[in-house]
């Protein structure tokens, strides 16, 4: 990976892309994004069929998904990064508007509350905010000379803690604190001051109590249960017993496509959602891990390489933010199924079943390939 | 150029941070990376036999197969206990979406009345281990089956199992012959092989299901199974198939059972019939009986507390367990003991003045005629039931002589082979006095002994089975229930059979046998009228016990008494004298008198060829058997 991203610096490629311009960056795609992005999907497909008892619909379901979010990232890719800057401010604050039309309903309808009704529509504000906060940050920065400043930090906390704390309430934990990665990450690459993000990191090492304080008893449990799964092996820890059990009884080559005990006689719970990855370990083993690792790795790198040949600040800040976030994701899911991290419901990204989560990352996937092919030839 | 850096964005800086910024953020992904790879080497490589050993675990379980409990035939080989499918409704909680709406719906489905609604709800929340099905309710109806069936989709984690559960045809009849099976109960838990009974929910708790518990049981299989995780069996991996229990034939013939327990016509009683060569119990009968089948699924409160709360005591066992004074049934006994002591001989004549008076002694010991039989000998002492002449037997052998010689017979002890529950009864002796009271043997108390009442206490089991002993001459054969286990036979010699009863001079057996026929056929016999018309030799005894005692000089009028103090009438006999066939004790509590009809009839339906047992259901089944035995 770190071959690849220093052959193609950027001094090199604007001369490259001088001299000819691809009929992909005419289209506005990336062919190497792409590819990997459908080998990904692919593979995801092939354990959800296991993984969902060898059901024909749900894959076929998933797949036209993927589709549709594929089309969509194209579709937003044909935007040039100029427009998105321009709405940028809209999405945010459209974003808040609906966070906090939750925020009434959940007072009303009492309990948990993430969704937001209009007429047919069924839509999750703090997905759209998953995007619209890097956005926002990158838009505020990408005006200001970095790095960033005491004041642009204050403004930026305002930015990231508005939503942020809306989404926590709902209360919906993980999302609230990727949201919240994503914003650091933009703040991280803008060139946030070394010293400046050791004593932010000290700070929230000291936060933690309080934040132990203001958990919900169910997060308070899964946090629990996560240190010690076996204290309930039955009621909260059984998830983790069973995916860990999934994940080791795989060895390295797996019990086969469809041959895991675990997956396949339902003792490993959300078994085609969060925990797909388990079926994978199971049924597939060290190797199949290792694959889906590599592909992973690979996008990511990708990303990093077109976040690097953007040709303006937003542009950068924005796509870094997306790849890193995606990165977290691939993260926090694997290591919370193998049991290192609490279980905090994030799906695996492109390979869990599930619409809403896809659409977002295929959205992320489309803003990086609008950013990397729309380009003016820039002279200083 | 300082002041432009502060205020216009440097484009060319900017780009070389975020550069390093993401090559510093591609050696953390790297570093990430790393350790989730490092975590599933350690989960997928190192850690894989704990792995791989938890999910076989997971999804294998062993599972007991339970044995098929033997079945019981009578005699002729009808069937007597059989199992039958029923079915049961259960529950998983783990996987019903909402408790209360499943438990209403399956309420309305099932049409549940009110009271065992609570029950019902109950059960539900019954602590289980998870995934594991909790019993809601058993035996359902084929009605019930369907309507669950109809309405599946509506009821997940709702379930209609197969069981199989004892179920005896002749419920009532039989009741205490059989005994019945009922739910492992903590106690008998602690004490079984948990291995051979594994998968078993039933026990034999009464009756031959007792006895016999080992040989019906059978012994438990395994069957290894892949399970999913809500326990349902997807595949079965291995198997050890149960050992069946043995079918067992008893020596009831339920013709004869019905016959005797038709014959006591709704009274208390009891009625064994003995087969004297071979000890078989042809018929042992307890009345009024009770609905075995109903303590096999669990009988109900208010049923059980009516059982134990009714008068009558249908729970009680009279035939084994019920211990009655003989009254002057034990007279022929206690002539052979007379006559083997020789304080009398068979033609010596006693005078009776219609009572009897110890030496020095103003008190009188009445005949039950109170003018008196006048002279007697010993055949006519048993034709007319002279108490007179028995007085003076006993108070000729004393009450250790009269003991000794009447433990011969099996008085006061337990001599069946396999009869749950026997008692004893009692028979009075001088050391029995002196432990029990710590108090002197009056002379009185031998003449009340020498007609069988004060403290001489006897089963209808014990009688019927010393009648079976003088029968056969004195030799004794244990009598016994079981006439084959499996392919075992039972017959006799068994062991620990008491010795046989030993005269000096054989013909005091013709002796006594001729004093018995003549109680049925002589012109003075307490059964003449029983014995009208009799085809057979046939030898027996009537007798009465005392529920309510008399005064010195009072008058016993059955009128006046209320029905439960009356005195219970008690009959034996056997036919045919010269090759007796059946021997046979009955008992009638409060009848007065008058039973030995019964008797009469009973020999009448076991000797004649066209007799009334030929007539009854059930003379030949062994197809219907053979049907049975084929599943």
């Amino acid at each position: 990976m770190a071959i690849d991203f220093q052959r193609v610096a950027p001094r090199t490629h604007r001369a490259r892309v001088g001299r000819k311009r691809s009929i992909w960056l005419r289209i506005h795609l990336d062919p190497w994004l792409l590819s990997i992005l459908v080998l990904l999907i692919s593979f995801g497909l092939v354990v959800l069929y296991s993984a969902s008892g060898m059901s024909t619909s749900t894959t076929m379901a998933q797949a036209s998904r993927m589709g549709v979010a594929l089309l969509g990232a194209i579709v937003i890719a044909q935007f040039s990064p100029v427009t998105l800057l321009r709405w940028t401010p809209v999405a945010y604050g459209a974003g808040l508007l609906m966070l906090v039309a939750v925020e009434i309903m959940g007072d009303i309808g009492m309990g948990a509350q993430r969704w937001l009704e209009i007429g047919p529509l069924r839509f999750q504000p703090s997905e759209l905010m998953k995007i619209a906060m890097p956005m926002m940050l990158a838009a505020y920065l990408h005006r200001r000379p970095l790095p960033p400043t005491w004041r642009d930090l204050l403004v930026c906390g305002v930015i990231v803690g508005v939503p942020v704390l809306l989404i926590a309430r709902q209360p919906d934990l993980g999302t609230s604190l990727l949201v919240t990665c994503a914003a650091v990450f933009v703040i991280l690459l803008a060139g946030l001051s070394w010293k400046f993000i050791v004593t932010l990191v000290a700070m929230a090492g000291g936060a933690m109590p309080l934040l132990w304080i203001n958990m919900h008893d169910y997060q308070r449990q899964r946090v629990l249960t996560f240190l010690n799964p076996e204290s309930d092996p039955l009621g909260a820890g059984w998830n983790i017993i069973q995916s860990k059990t999934a994940i080791g009884s795989g060895g390295l080559e797996g019990k086969g496509w469809g041959l895991g005990t675990q997956s396949q006689l339902e003792f490993l719970p959300e078994r085609h959602t969060d925990f797909i990855v388990a079926v994978l370990g199971e049924e597939f083993g060290l190797i199949g891990m290792g694959t889906i690792l590599v592909l992973y790795l690979l996008l990511v790198a990708r990303g990093l390489v077109m976040a690097n040949n953007a040709q303006d600040t937003y542009g950068r800040l924005l796509a870094g933010s997306i790849v890193l976030t995606f990165f977290i994701y691939v993260f926090v899911n694997i290591g919370m199924v193998s049991g290192i991290l609490p279980v905090v419901g994030v799906p695996l990204p492109l390979v869990s079943y599930g619409g809403t989560s896809s659409v977002t990352l295929m959205a992320g996937f489309g803003i990086l390939m609008s950013i990397h092919t729309h380009r003016r030839l820039l002279t200083h | 150029m300082r002041k432009r850096r502060e205020n216009i964005k440097n484009h060319e800086l900017e780009a070389r941070v975020f550069r390093n910024r993401s090559l510093v953020a591609a050696l953390v992904i790297v570093l990430m990376a790393g350790a989730l790879v490092s975590r599933l080497f350690y989960l997928q490589v190192i850690e894989h036999d704990v792995f791989i050993t938890r999910s076989d675990n997971n999804r294998m379980r062993v599972e007991p197969l339970p044995p098929r409990r033997g079945l019981i035939y009578d005699r002729n080989g009808k069937l007597l206990a059989e199992n039958r499918p029923t079915y049961n409704l259960t529950i998983v909680r783990e996987r019903v979406d909402d408790l209360d709406t499943t438990l209403q719906r399956l309420i309305d489905i099932l049409d549940l009345p009110e009271d065992e609604v609570a029950t019902f709800r109950e059960r539900s929340r019954q602590r289980q281990r998870p995934y594991q099905p909790a019993l809601l309710m058993s035996d359902l109806t084929e009605g019930q089956i369907a309507r669950l069936a109809v309405n599946r989709y509506l009821l997940s984690g709702v379930e209609v199992e197969a069981q199989l559960m004892r179920y005896y045809p002749d419920p009532i009849v039989m009741s205490h012959v059989l005994g019945y099976v009922g739910r492992i109960n903590e106690e008998e838990l602690a004490e079984l092989d948990s291995g051979d009974y594994a998968g078993t929910h039933f026990i034999g708790k009464t009756g031959i299901e007792y006895t016999y518990e080992d040989q019906l049981h059978g012994k438990a299989g395994l069957r290894k199974v892949e399970t999913n995780a809500r326990g349902r069996v997807l595949r079965e991996l291995d198997r050890d198939s149960p050992v069946p229990g043995k079918d067992i034939t008893l020596t009831i013939d339920s013709r004869l059972q019905h016959m005797a327990y038709d014959l006591l016509d709704g009274r208390r009683g009891a009625i064994v019939a003995i087969q004297p060569k071979t000890g078989d119990i042809l018929a042992m009968v307890s009345a009024p009986g009770f609905d075995i089948n109903k303590f096999v699924t669990g009988i109900s409160y208010d049923d059980y507390r009516a059982l134990q709360q009714n008068l009558d005591l249908p729970l009680y066992n009279r035939a084994v367990r019920g211990q009655y004074p003989p009254g002057s049934t034990i007279k022929p006994f206690e002539a052979l003991a007379a006559l083997q002591d020789g304080v009398v001989k068979p033609n010596d004549v006693i005078y009776d003045p219609g009572y009897f008076q110890l030496p020095n002694d103003t008190r009188r010991y009445h005949n039950w005629l109170r003018w008196g039989h006048g002279r007697v000998d010993l055949e006519r002492a048993l034709e007319v039931s002279n108490n007179t002449y028995f007085y003076t037997m006993a108070y000729r052998l004393g009450i250790d002589r009269l003991s000794s010689f009447m433990h011969q017979f099996g008085f006061g002890e337990v001599t069946s082979l396999d009869v749950q529950g026997a008692a004893p009864g009692l028979m009075p002796s001088r050391e029995w006095k002196r432990e029990k009271y710590n108090q002197v043997w009056y002379p009185g108390e031998t003449l009340s002994a020498g007609i069988g009442q004060g403290y001489f206490m006897a089963t209808p089991l014990q009688l019927a089975a010393a009648t079976a002993t003088l029968a056969n001459h004195g030799h004794w054969v244990r009598p016994h229930l079981a006439k084959r286990i499996g392919d075992q036979v039972i017959e006799p010699p068994f062991a620990d059979t008491k010795p046989d009863v030993q005269v000096n001079q054989a013909r005091w057996w013709q002796d006594v046998y001729k004093g018995m026929e003549a109680v049925l056929q002589g012109s003075e016999g307490t059964a003449r009228k029983a014995g009208a018309g009799l085809q057979y030799e046939m030898a027996a005894k009537t007798g009465t016990a005392q529920v309510f005692s008399l005064g010195q000089n009072q008058k016993y009028d059955a009128d006046e008494l209320t029905e439960r103090l009356r005195d219970h009438a008690l009959f034996i006999g056997f036919a045919p004298v010269e090759d007796p066939q059946i021997a046979l004790a009955v008992i009638v509590e409060n009848a007065g008198g008058g039973v030995s009809g019964l008797g009469r009839e009973l020999t009448d339906a076991w000797l004649l060829p066209d007799g009334e047992l030929k007539n009854r259901p059930g003379t030949t089944v062994n197809e219907e058997v053979e049907s049975i035995d084929g599943d």
